[in-house]
Formats: C-alpha cells, structure tokens, sequence
C-alpha cells in the first residue's frame, strides 16, 4: 500500500509546490495561547475590533470568531475589554524538548532570523534574567539611639533643586535695631550675593524619561504633560520635537537634542524649562535612535521635518561631537541659545567607563547629567543591543558620584539617575546611592495601561500608547491616563517619606549620598566595593 | 552699529549684539573678529550682521531670521540646526556645514569640509538651500532628509567632491556642476535624469550666489549639472526582522 506521500512524489511538480510551501511554512510557533470560554462569549466582537495585530476575526460562513495565536503578542487588551471575561491569555505550551542553553526563545529567534535575515528588532527595556542590584540592597530604619519622625504629622522637605550649585555662596549680613514695646529689638537680613545658576524646581525627585512624539502618540504625551504640570515635576520631549499644543507646559518640559535635530527650533529651545542633549540611551548604548517609517505620519513629517514613511534616523554620533571639547561646544552653543538661563542636560547611557565620561561632561559645562542603565526602555532597539550592552544603574550611580566627589567637582551638576526604577524603593536607594533625581519611563507607561508586549516598534500599541495610528492613539484617554500618573507620583512621594521617616530623615537633601544608610546582601564583595556600601550586618 | 570684536570672549560678543539687537538696531558690522563662537546663536530677529575676520565654531547656530555676511573664512558647524535666515560666507568654511538645518540660505563662495549638510531636512514651504562655489570632502550630504545642496566646483583644479556622496540620504536633492564618478556616491544614491525644473531652480539660486560675490552667472551657467536624489524612501527598511 501507497503512502500519501509517496504519490505526491510521483509528480515532479507537486514536489516542487511541497518544496515552494516548505519554504514558506515558517518553523516558529506561537508564544501565547489565546482560550475562549464558549460559555461567557457572547460573539459581540469586541476582540476582533480591539486587536491591531488581527489576532481575532470574524469567520462569516462559520458564523463565530476565530483566532489567531501566531499574531497574539499577549499585550492583553482583549482580555481586559471583554464585556464578559471570556478570553485568558497564557502561554503557548509547546513541549520543546527542555534545555537550559538552547531555550525555546533562542531558538524562536534563530527561526525567525533564518526565515527574514533580519536584525531582531525589540521594545521596551531588557528581560534578561540579570542580577537585579535593588533587590540585594538593604534600608536602615532608626530604633532606639536615634528617632524616627512620623511624616503623616511632622513636615518631611522631597522638594529637589536640579541644575549647577556654586562653589561657595556669599551673603550680605545686615543688622539693624528698633524699638519694641518695652526693649530694643534686633533683626538681621541676609541677603544672597552669589548669582545662583539656574536650576529646576522639583516638587518630588522624580521626572518622566525622554519619550519622542513619534514613538508615542499625542495623548500620551498630554497625559505626561499634564501629569508634570500638576504634580510640580518635568516630563522630557525625547528627540521628537515639541507639538505646538504642548508649549503651554513648557515650565514642566525638558527638551532635547539628539543627533537627528528633529524639531529643534528656536521656539523650542525658548519654551522649555531645560534642554537635554541627548548622547545616549540605556536601551542601546551607541545605537542610534530608529524611529519605523510604520510610525512618521505626516504630523510626525511635520514635527521631524523629514518625509512621510521614512525611518527617522537619529545617527550613533552626533557628527558635532567627537570629543569632550565638542560636546562642550554644543553645550554652550544651547546656552548662547537660550541666553544662559537653563540648566543643561546631557544624557549618556551606563558603560563601562562611565566615570570618567561623567566627569568629562561636567567639566564640559553641562548642570545635569543624565544617566541611564542597562533596564533603560526604548520604542525600538535591536535585540542583542538592548540585551547585552551597558551597566546596571546602580552601579553607575555610585561609580559617577564618587568620582566626581573625588574630583571636588560634584556641586557643578545634578545627576538624574534612569533605567528600569520599578517603585518608590528604588528611588530612595538611588538617592542614598548617590542620585539628585530618577527619570522613570516604563513605570510611566504601565501606569498609562502598557502591558510590556514589547512591540513598540511595530506602531500597533493596542493601548493607544506607542503607535500613531488615530483609530488607536484616541483609545488613551489624556485625562485619564494623567491622572493615573498623578496618582503613581503622588504614591511614590508618599511612600518615599515614610522610609525617609523611618530612618529618621526629613529632607530628601539629607538621603542625597547617603550610603551609610544602605546595606547589600547577597551581593559580591566588588560589588559592595563599587557600591561603596557595607554588606548587612556589619554596623556603622 | 560698529562693534570691535578685539578681545571679547564669546559671551561678551553675543551679549553686545543681542543687547543690540533689543535696542532697534538693525545693521552691525563686527571688526576684528578672531575665531569667536556660536556668533549670533539662537538669534531671532531681522537683523544685517557683517563680520570682518575669522568666525569660530558654530556660525549662526539655531539661528532665525538674521543675514549674516562673513567677509572671510568660518570655522565648523556653520548654520548648526539654523532654522531660517541667510549666511553668505566670503571664504571657506570647516566640517559639518549646515548640520540639520531646517531652513534659510547658506552660500559659501570656496570650499566646505566634511559631512557638508548633513542631515538638512525640509517640510512644505520649510526648504533649506546650501550652495557651495568650490568643493567639499567626504560624506558630503549625509543622511539628507531633505532641501537643496547645489556643489559648483569653480576651482577645476581641486576635485570637485570627495567620497560617501549622500550616504544614509531619504529626501532632498544634491546638483553638482559638471560629474561625479559612480564610486564617490553613497550606496543609498544615484543620479536621476534632469527636468526643466531643475534648471528653473538652479537658475534661480545660481542668480542669486553669483551676485552675493560678483561673480560671472553666463560663465558658470554653462556647464551642465549632474542630479541626485535617494535612492529609497527607506534606505535601511529591510534590515529589521519584524
């Protein structure tokens, strides 16, 4: 008896269709799996209307919805909007035979690089199963020998100055006498001689990272707006430049600069409070920015001033700047700009020399630096880039803190410390690490509703989040998603003085390098050496 | 206005133009300038500026609206991010000319360094031009996003461009008065036949560089000129796997 398949093989050009189908099949098999209970779905199709990715449809002779599972990239959108809670996501339980080198992702990535000879192409900060240093770091609360203060009743001071600090400060004493009812009195005025550089006024350490108009959309952008506005802080344009709408915030907004120029006007660099060149990021240290041409609309066209549809590309280097001296040509460029009257940024991604180019930056002139670490988000990065370059920000934190103190050069700038700060805890021990602030960006956008698919880059944000698609930027509500980033800062402040109160602390000034305060546990003693923090246990 | 520029540091300079600028004062002339940067930064207003001497780095950078006349050489970065007004440089100018520039005119009667209008971009009626009357070095026109380069070469003894011509461009087009080879050009580039616009618009531009310097429009009109436009829409589209 014939198999089935050796008849096929019979006729050469049924084998070259099997051969032409074989080459299409694609090896790669789905990462989640979609489960509808029959029972709760009641066919409305809310699924199919709510998915940019086509993982739902409408079957019409077969009258039911069908999915898809290749397409779902588990962002969990209809599962959240399902009237009746009918569809789980999980998953894909394949049963590929178990290996701790070869794993199902490495060999998901190797199908789909053999079957598109592509990069890999991601969003979103890195997943790799590092060492997360945070977690091995340890607060101290006050017992007995000294007191711990109760925020709820006595002040606790979060309010935070960014920008350069002068090296010393001079004050006009001024004493004069009256009369009061039954002796005389004495007043003394000071008075601030020294002209103090400009700084920004923080309500809170915390400010929202540099995210572009572009790979996010417009209401993203007014709910951080709107969210900085209210709680006192700054959110950051990114490099995509500045809508006209938005320029009413410009007292909460931090414009930057990067390679690619993109809405870098006069206009711009006038209505912000501070300006940002940006070098690099933690997602991709030494990648250049690479925003899809899924993504340039003709309102992106507009801002970016580069044609519809094509990549907006934000090369590696800026082609100014090979130097130190460079970038300090470029920093004063701006403040020559902007009449001196704005503190200047620059953010740079954590490598492995980041010390020094810490150092270089300050002595370049620049009043903040921005640092941000191997956790940092991104709208798009190449895999292997986002994964396997650059240092975590803790280390950072304290390797640039202590070298500039060393240098006697750390009152010239502010560091903003960025890269993967998941809650209130973090920040605090940023702070005691050595950071005058935090950038947060990915907690910003799960507050707004993102899930972490990770598909940024392909402009199909099912949450209105990153994407330019109008059918999906209108599904964020600004003033909802504002208010729900009020509400996140707004809970961190509380909670960061309550610790603060625990350690007997009242003023975020007083945590700013304060490493006595930590201990690492579970840490290698390199580490505790870089941390310049004592391992748990051991006492003051 | 006359300010001698003679000893004053760039702060200084800027400060005296500005101040300048706010009291109504419309025509400065700058003596003696010695390689003072980011001259007239950021400035806008509608203001004649000319400069004697040497300008340093950063020419006019972000810049709107003023006319600048250097009556000599300027160094790097001339028109940095300039957003609109006109530089006309009666000499020669260093790297990175017109680095992203959004608009307004640049015209430099000799030679440009490297990576001469890198990443100039245009929208709508936003058209940035650059004209350059003698030569430029490699990497000319790199990663152009759009607006106009035209490339005289009136030297005939210099070559006229070097290589990586138009490397990573996606809009706008490059003129170069007489030919370039094949392999000077980026990959992302090639020439595309030339239109009766073209000649409209390089006539118009020529018309205006020549009498910027004095110089002959019949005798440089003459030859012909080579066009070039990108190659893709999205010259690195393809190498993502999505």
């Amino acid at each position: 008896m014939e198999s089935s398949a050796s008849v096929l093989c019979k006729s050469s050009v049924s084998v070259q269709c099997i051969r032409k189908a074989n080459m299409k099949k694609s090896l790669l098999f789905p990462d989640f799996t979609v489960t509808r209970d029959p029972d709760k779905c009641i066919q409305c199709e809310v699924c199919v209307r709510q998915c940019a990715f086509d993982a739902h449809s409408f079957d019409k002779e077969a009258n039911k919805i069908e999915t898809d599972n290749s397409k779902c990239v588990s962002c969990l959108r209809c599962a959240t909007m399902c009237p009746t809670g009918a569809i789980t996501v999980s998953e894909h339980q394949q049963n590929i035979k178990k290996n701790k080198n070869w794993t199902e992702k490495q060999l998901k990535e190797l199908y789909k690089q053999s079957e598109t000879g592509g990069i890999l192409l991601t969003g979103m900060g890195t997943d790799k199963d590092y060492k997360i240093i945070w977690d091995h770091i340890l607060l101290d609360a006050a017992q007995v020998t000294n007191p711990s203060i109760d925020p709820l009743r006595e002040p606790m001071e979060l309010r935070t100055y960014l920008g350069a600090k002068p090296d010393r400060i001079e004050f006009r004493v001024q004493s004069s006498e009256f009369r009061g009812q039954n002796k005389k009195l004495r007043t003394t005025n000071y008075e601030l001689q020294t002209k103090l550089p400009p700084q920004l006024k923080l309500e809170t350490p915390i400010l929202f990272s540099a995210m572009s108009y572009g790979a996010i959309s417009l209401n993203t952008m007014r709910a951080l707006a709107r969210a900085a506005d209210e709680c006192g802080i700054f959110y950051n344009t990114g490099e995509g430049g500045l809508p006209k709408e938005l320029y009413k915030y410009g007292k909460n907004t931090i414009v930057q600069v990067a390679s690619g120029r993109f809405g870098v006007d006069s206009d711009y660099l006038d209505v912000a409070a501070a300006v940002e060149i940006k070098v690099g990021q933690g997602a991709k240290p030494g990648i250049g920015g690479h925003l899809p041409g899924e993504k340039v609309t003709e309102e992106i066209s507009q801002t970016r001033m580069i044609p519809t549809g094509t990549d907006a590309l934000s090369p590696a280097p800026h082609h100014d700047i090979y130097s130190i001296e460079d970038l300090s040509q470029l920093i004063y460029s701006i403040k020559e700009a902007t009449g001196y009257k704005k503190p200047l940024s620059v953010k740079v991604a954590a490598v492995h020399n980041i010390a020094a180019i810490a150092s270089g930056i300050v002595r370049a002139g620049a009043d903040i630096v921005a640092i941000d670490g191997l956790r940092g988000g991104t709208g798009a990065a190449p895999t292997r880039i986002r994964d396997n370059v650059g240092i975590p920000i803790e280390l950072a934190i304290s390797a640039v803190d202590s070298r500039l103190r060393e240098e006697g050069i750390r009152n010239r700038a502010s560091i903003i410390a960025a890269g993967g700060f998941r809650n209130s805890a973090d920040v605090v021990k940023a702070i005691a690490l050595g950071a005058d602030a935090v950038y947060i960006g990915t907690a910003a956008l799960v507050a707004m509703g993102c899930h972490l698919c990770q598909k940024c880059y392909t402009g199909k944000c099912n949450w209105g989040i990153a994407t330019q698609d109008p059918y999906l930027v209108k599904r964020l509500n600004p003033e909802i998603a504002a208010r729900r980033l009020v509400n996140l800062i707004k809970a961190w402040s509380h909670e960061i003085k309550e610790i603060m109160g625990g350690m007997g602390i009242n003023a975020v000034e007083s945590l700013r390098g304060n490493r006595l305060r930590l201990r690492g546990f579970d840490l290698h003693e390199n580490e505790l050496k870089i941390l310049d923090i004592k391992p748990a246990g051991e006492s003051m | 206005m006359i300010i001698n520029s003679q000893n004053l540091t760039h702060k200084k300079l800027n400060e005296k133009i500005r101040s300048a600028v706010k009291s109504g004062i419309n025509r400065i002339e700058l003596k003696n300038v010695n390689g003072q940067r980011y001259i007239a930064s950021g400035l806008k207003a509608d203001v004649n500026i000319k400069i004697y001497g040497t300008a340093g780095n950063d020419l006019g950078s972000f810049m709107s609206g003023p006319e600048i006349n250097v009556f000599g050489n300027a160094q790097d970065c001339v028109a940095n991010t300039m957003d609109a007004g006109k530089i006309v440089v009666h000499g020669s100018v260093g790297d990175i000319l017109g680095y992203g520039m959004r608009g307004g005119k640049v015209f430099i009667k000799d030679d440009a360094g490297y990576r001469a209008g890198i990443h100039i971009k245009s929208y709508k009626e936003m058209v940035p031009v650059i004209v350059i009357g003698g030569s430029v070095h490699d990497f000319f026109a790199e990663y152009m996003a759009g607006g106009i380069i035209i490339l005289l070469g009136l030297d005939r003894n210099k070559k006229i461009a070097g290589n990586f011509i138009g490397t990573g461009m996606h809009g706008g087009t490059i003129y170069i008065r007489g030919k370039v080879e094949t392999y000077q050009l980026g990959k992302e580039v090639s020439t595309v036949k030339f239109e009766e616009t073209d000649n409209e618009l390089i006539k118009k531009y020529l018309a205006e560089f020549c009498s910027s310097f004095n110089l002959d429009y019949r005798k440089i009109a003459t030859q012909k000129f080579t066009k070039l436009k990108a190659l893709h829409h999205r010259p690195y589209g393809t190498i993502y796997a999505y």
